[in-house]
């Protein structure tokens, strides 16, 4: 890799960043930024995919919050709050999304352009390393989450589903859920043989979606139930939007943002070996 | 020609019926093999929707006075099931009308090596949303099953359910045939369909709300959805609701799409195969 690196003009010494000191030497080059630039060149041409995943969670909105709510009255939301419905499930839309881009983009496009498309194996012939490739692609991801978290905040505050200023904070925290999901999704992706195999992903995805208390509050659980739920991270997830969103902001935030950034530290040193594995044996 | 081969070979061309069945043996002995990767799509997933909407989400309706006027009175897991089935058949339809419509044309040649046997286009297309069909069926039934356990289904009328969710998703199969036999690229169409029609469909066609609930403006887009008169005509057969008029007008429009699909995916086929 350091012979690679003096022929190639232009190519300095690596960045003396904390991810650099952390991993060997071979395996990250500080170039992710490239990967970024080529996601955003291809993206041209599908572009309509791009753009319609802004919809997917707003159609859920209108017809979740309108109709359902119809037929029940206010929620109880955090702290004992009562909420409309549509201001309850909102968050949790946030959120869900958030998961759902960032599992689907690191795994079933990983899983096709390092099976298929062999796109990692021309890419590593240049002075990139499998850890540019996942931060490369985990921070396109991520760009795309945030504008889709960005334009969802943007129609919540104009329905006027919003109650509180920290709701700010909801963006950067839907960029840090999206990040853990991903890294542990690429993990996943390392381990798949074939598209049989995404059945498995689904079946993590839909019941996070369906019963981490995004369209129903705990409390209609047995509490046996309850304790299961509370172990998966989409519920720590909705509950920290939904306390952003409504402004109940606690000091148990940070036991969820915890979950997260173990997850997330697991997701990457994980996914960094096992890209390893695959890509350079 | 040795005799061996004539013995073989029946010498003639099957009638149209027959082609068809042949067609469905195959993607029958095809699936046998292959069932397992769709048993999440097509099972689980309206298992846990009825799970989570009609037992968790139920609980909150029926702790409250609104539902009776908007239910009819009856718990919301029983008015829920009904209509998980209509958008399970659909769904099911959805991935069934697609990406493999596509790869057997375009990937994987299985229509065209169909095609160079004595079955026409025509037949082979037939065999194909027969196949589609009998899938729905399958799958419906599978899930019907299960949701009996949860006390979601109610008496003899499931079984009519079963039919009319059947001929709803095979109407929408057909016109998605239809449109997947044309599309000569990767398929990245499929994506904005799904986006834009199927999710869509699912939601606004009053699966979980009666469309009255909804917006006048987006009324009518529930009732160009072939989703909303199968959901009306499955939910009306369990729950006896079912009037004979609006049944016969539900019916129509569904058997008007699906024999207009049938026709559409026989002209898109014949194109295909033939150029």
């Amino acid at each position: 890799m350091t012979a690679v690196r003096d022929i190639v003009p232009g190519a300095g010494p690596p960045r003396a960043g904390l991810l650099s000191r952390m991993l060997p030497p071979a395996l990250y080059a500080g170039r992710a930024r490239a990967l970024i630039l080529r996601s955003a060149l291809a993206s041209r041409s599908a572009w309509l995919a791009i753009f319609s995943g802004f919809f997917e969670p707003l159609f859920f909105l209108l017809a979740m919050g309108q109709g359902l709510g119809s037929l029940v009255g206010p929620v109880s939301g955090p702290g004992g709050q009562q909420l409309s419905y549509a201001a309850f499930i909102a968050p949790g839309l946030l959120a869900a999304s958030a998961m759902n881009g960032a599992v689907y983009d690191s795994t079933f496009n990983i899983f096709f352009k390092l099976r298929y498309a062999k796109l990692y194996d021309a890419m590593l012939a240049t002075p990139l390393g499998p850890v540019d490739i996942a931060l490369g692609e985990i921070g396109w991801a991520l760009i795309r989450g945030g504008l889709y978290a960005t334009g969802f905040l943007g129609v919540l505050l104009g329905l006027g589903l919003i109650s509180s200023p920290w709701a700010l904070l909801a963006l950067p925290t839907a960029l840090f859920v999206a990040f853990a999901f991903a890294a542990v999704g690429m993990v996943a992706t390392s381990y798949m043989r074939s598209w049989q195999d995404f059945d498995l992903v689904q079946l993590a995805v839909l019941p996070m979606f369906l019963f981490s208390a995004t369209f129903f509050p705990l409390s209609v659980y047995p509490p046996a139930v309850q304790w299961l739920v509370q172990a998966f991270p989409l519920y720590h997830a909705v509950e920290l939007m939904r306390g952003l969103t409504t402004g109940v902001v606690g000091w148990a935030m940070l036991g969820h943002l915890a979950y997260f950034g173990l997850m997330a530290a697991f997701g990457v040193v994980v996914a960094a070996r096992r890209l390893q594995t695959l890509l350079l044996p | 020609m040795t005799t061996a081969e004539v013995r073989c070979s029946s010498g003639r061309v099957l009638p149209g019926w027959r082609a068809s069945l042949l067609v469905v043996e195959g993607l029958w002995t095809w699936y046998r093999r292959n069932w397992r990767a769709t048993a999440i799509s097509s099972l689980l997933q309206p298992v846990l929707f009825l799970v989570a909407f009609g037992v968790g989400f139920g609980a909150l309706v029926d702790a409250g006075a609104g539902p009776a006027q908007a239910t009819g009175g009856v718990p919301y897991l029983v008015y829920l099931a009904p209509a998980l089935l209509a958008v399970g058949a659909v769904q099911s339809a959805a991935f069934e009308s697609t990406y493999p419509i596509l790869a057997a044309f375009k990937w994987k040649g299985t229509y065209q090596a169909v095609t160079a046997t004595p079955i026409t286009p025509g037949q082979l297309a037939g065999g194909q949303l027969i196949w589609i069909a009998l899938r729905l069926a399958l799958s419906g039934a599978a899930y019907l099953s299960v949701s009996a356990l949860f006390g979601a289904v109610r008496g003899p009328g499931v079984l009519g359910a079963l039919v009319f969710a059947v001929l709803c998703g095979t109407a929408f199969s057909a016109l998605l045939v239809a449109f997947s036999a044309a599309q000569e690229g990767e398929g990245n169409a499929f994506a904005a369909v799904f986006r834009f029609v199927v999710v869509p469909m699912t939601l606004f066609s009053g699966t979980f709300f009666p469309i009255s609930q909804l917006p006048a403006v987006i009324r009518p887009l529930a009732w160009v959805s072939p989703l909303w008169h199968g959901t009306e005509l499955a939910r009306g057969a369990v729950l006896g609701t079912l009037q004979l008029w609006p049944g016969v007008g539900h019916t129509g429009y569904l058997t008007v799409l699906l024999g207009a699909g049938v026709l559409l995916s026989r002209w898109r086929f014949r194109v295909r195969l033939t150029r």
